[in-house]
């Protein structure tokens, strides 16, 4: 796996105006995804995780929003420098997203066999009754059963799990590089959950598919990643091979947020451990001194981080983590 | 899973349109109107080969009442009033249609444009549109017809100028509504021009209560032609309702019936469209359902 990244956010920074003044959202973002490899963004809400996947599609509703500072390689190449409408052969085609809910998704006036087709029809030319088979074959693809019944369906007739598939099928059609997934299942029951990341899981291997996976739940980038990045407040805190950070988390507030994730196995065996939580809150983002954002709540302050926003340092192969504590550790 | 899971049977492609129609047939009061529209289409459509009069012409004594020699009598001139009911369908039904398209046309593009792109887009437009809407309407429409001269085309021109500013507004609320939806983003995602965001997404999405709308503005049109008409700022070529009450207006102790019989005309006409733009509503807004 030793390939050149597909995708590369290098620098990413972006700014919001509000009434009292600019707010930066996100600070200098570095993430980089290879082809057919899985990486997992996760943090609390509002830590900047749908940011940067919408950054990187360039889809921030602008003005408020504005990219102003970094690059979005795609094949070496720089996203940010394109225009609108190159942009648009970009998204769906190069890069496709699948949203959080796939309930509202989905244009509930439209047929979803032709909301497929749509997609097809506008990126590769193809004809109308091409782009129809494709349709059928994408649909198959995602495991949806008596495909070339249901696209003669709307959507609000299928149930939650088989319209996250419509939703696969479609961010898949054009066979995209880079695919981003924002808390796909969240709106989903745990058994679907399951089934959506494993047909994630097979589309990938046929593919080669590059996967953003974007959730607040370690457990499912456990499962479903090979690399992790950890962001808060608008920073990268940690990135890292999942394993390294499940049991070697560096950073004080990836440490915090694994000891949140429940452990149903051991809770079964009659060892019963509290669920911790990290106490205080997410910052007001309008409010950040440009020290470390995560510091009113951290356990493990020291009077470094009263004085300096710490700098990412190497911990190990490609354990990455931006903390003063981490450094000490060393 | 295999291909022949069964899946829930219960919905064919047509349900929704299934549903609404339930919905409206079983509100009596919209049947009553739909059964009054389509006498009415009958007529526009019919009328004229069943009863061939020409509405123009004297056919009968001057100020005949009703039943003596014609069937609703004749006017001052010896003009057959169930002829002119009769003509008189056709040109109200056409301004009537013409005219709210012409208003969907305008009030739409409008709308779409402002509830879209927002900022300073919107800005614009709106404060045009609020321009128009504090111009009293019959007054506007009434210049404008006679500025350029009496005809079907200046009277349909006319009442879409005066009467867009609704659709306008309506189709900007929806689209702000509409905007935040999740598949808005969802179609910019995989790539969709805002060209075709606007129309072929969101647009449908808007369609209901614009068609409600739509079908209420009929009645308002009609009854706009009718008031020029009676104000003598019709189309001199053609028959209308308006034309005929204004024309008898001054012997309206003499010939009740040249006046009464056009005037029930329109009210059943914008009656029955009325109706049917309410029971459109409740079948097609079923948010406005649940709170009666």
């Amino acid at each position: 796996m030793n390939k050149e990244p597909i995708l590369k956010i290098e620098d990413l920074c972006v700014d919001f105006k509000t009434r009292t003044g600019s707010v930066r959202v996100l600070h200098h973002i570095n993430l980089s995804v290879k082809a057919g490899e899985s990486i997992g963004i996760v943090g609390e809400s509002g830590c900047g995780k749908s940011m940067t996947a919408l950054a990187t599609m360039q889809l921030i509703p602008t003005p408020p929003g504005l990219i102003s500072e970094g690059s979005v390689l795609l094949k070496g190449d720089d996203l940010l420098k394109l225009n609108e409408i190159q942009m648009r052969d970009v998204r769906g085609n190069e890069i496709s997203m699948i949203f959080q809910e796939p309930m509202t998704s989905l244009n509930p006036v439209f047929k979803i066999g032709m909301q497929i087709s749509e997609n097809i029809i506008r990126h590769q030319g193809k004809t109308k009754k091409e782009a129809q088979e494709l349709s059928v074959a994408m649909m198959r693809a995602v495991k949806i059963p008596g495909a070339a019944r249901l696209i003669k369906r709307y959507p609000h007739e299928l149930s939650g799990g088989m319209r996250q598939r419509v939703m696969i099928a479609m961010a898949l059609s054009c066979q995209p590089s880079v695919l981003i997934a924002d808390e796909p299942t969240t709106a989903l029951d745990v058994t679907v959950q399951a089934q959506i990341f494993d047909l994630l899981r097979d589309v990938q291997q046929d593919m080669g598919t590059a996967i953003i996976l974007i959730t607040h739940d370690m457990g499912v980038i456990a499962e479903n990643t090979q690399r992790v990045v950890v962001m808060y407040a608008g920073h990268k805190f940690e990135e890292g091979p999942v394993d390294e950070i499940i049991h070697h988390p560096k950073h004080p507030y990836t440490r915090g947020l694994i000891r949140c994730t429940p452990h149903l196995k051991k809770n079964m065996e009659h060892e019963r451990e509290e669920l911790s939580e990290i106490p205080g809150i997410v910052p007001d983002l309008s409010r950040l001194d440009g020290l470390c954002p995560f510091r009113p709540r951290c356990s493990e302050k020291r009077r470094q981080c009263d004085e300096q926003m710490p700098q990412e340092i190497q911990t190990g192969d490609g354990h990455f983590v931006c903390c003063w504590a981490a450094g000490e550790d060393q | 899973m295999a291909d022949d899971v069964k899946m829930n049977e219960i919905a064919a492609p047509s349900r929704r349109f299934l549903e609404a129609w339930y919905m409206f047939a079983s509100n009596k009061a919209a049947l009553l109107g739909l059964g009054l529209g389509i006498l009415i289409a009958g007529v526009t459509i019919f009328g004229p080969m069943i009863y061939p009069t020409d509405p123009f012409e004297m056919v009968g004594a001057p100020m005949s009442p009703p039943g003596e020699e014609l069937l609703l009598g004749t006017d001052f001139l010896g003009r057959d009033i169930l002829a002119g009911i009769v003509y008189g369908a056709r040109t109200t039904v056409l301004v009537g249609f013409a005219a709210t398209f012409f208003t969907l046309v305008i009030g739409i593009l409008i709308g779409v444009l402002a509830g879209f792109y927002g900022g300073w887009v919107e800005n614009l437009l709106m404060r045009v549109t609020e321009f128009f809407q504090v111009l009293p309407a019959l007054l506007l429409a009434m210049v404008l017809v006679a500025l350029f001269s009496p005809s079907l085309y200046t009277i349909i021109f006319a009442i879409g100028v005066v009467s867009w500013t609704p659709v306008a507004r309506l189709t900007r609320a929806e689209f702000l509504k509409i905007k935040e939806r999740e598949f808005v983003m969802a179609e910019r995602a995989i790539g969709a021009t805002n060209w075709s965001i606007m129309w072929k997404v969101m647009l449908p999405n808007a369609a209901p209560p614009l068609i409600v709308a739509a079908t209420l503005g009929v009645g308002v049109a009609i009854l706009f032609e009718a008031a020029l008409s009676f104000l003598g700022l019709g189309d001199p070529n053609a028959f209308s309702w308006g034309y005929m009450i204004g024309a008898s207006r001054d012997f309206i102790w003499d010939t009740w019936w040249a006046v009464t019989f056009p005037g029930l005309a329109i009210f059943v006409t914008v009656l029955s469209i009325s109706l049917i733009g309410d029971g459109l509503n409740d079948a097609l807004n079923p948010k406005l359902r649940l709170v009666k």
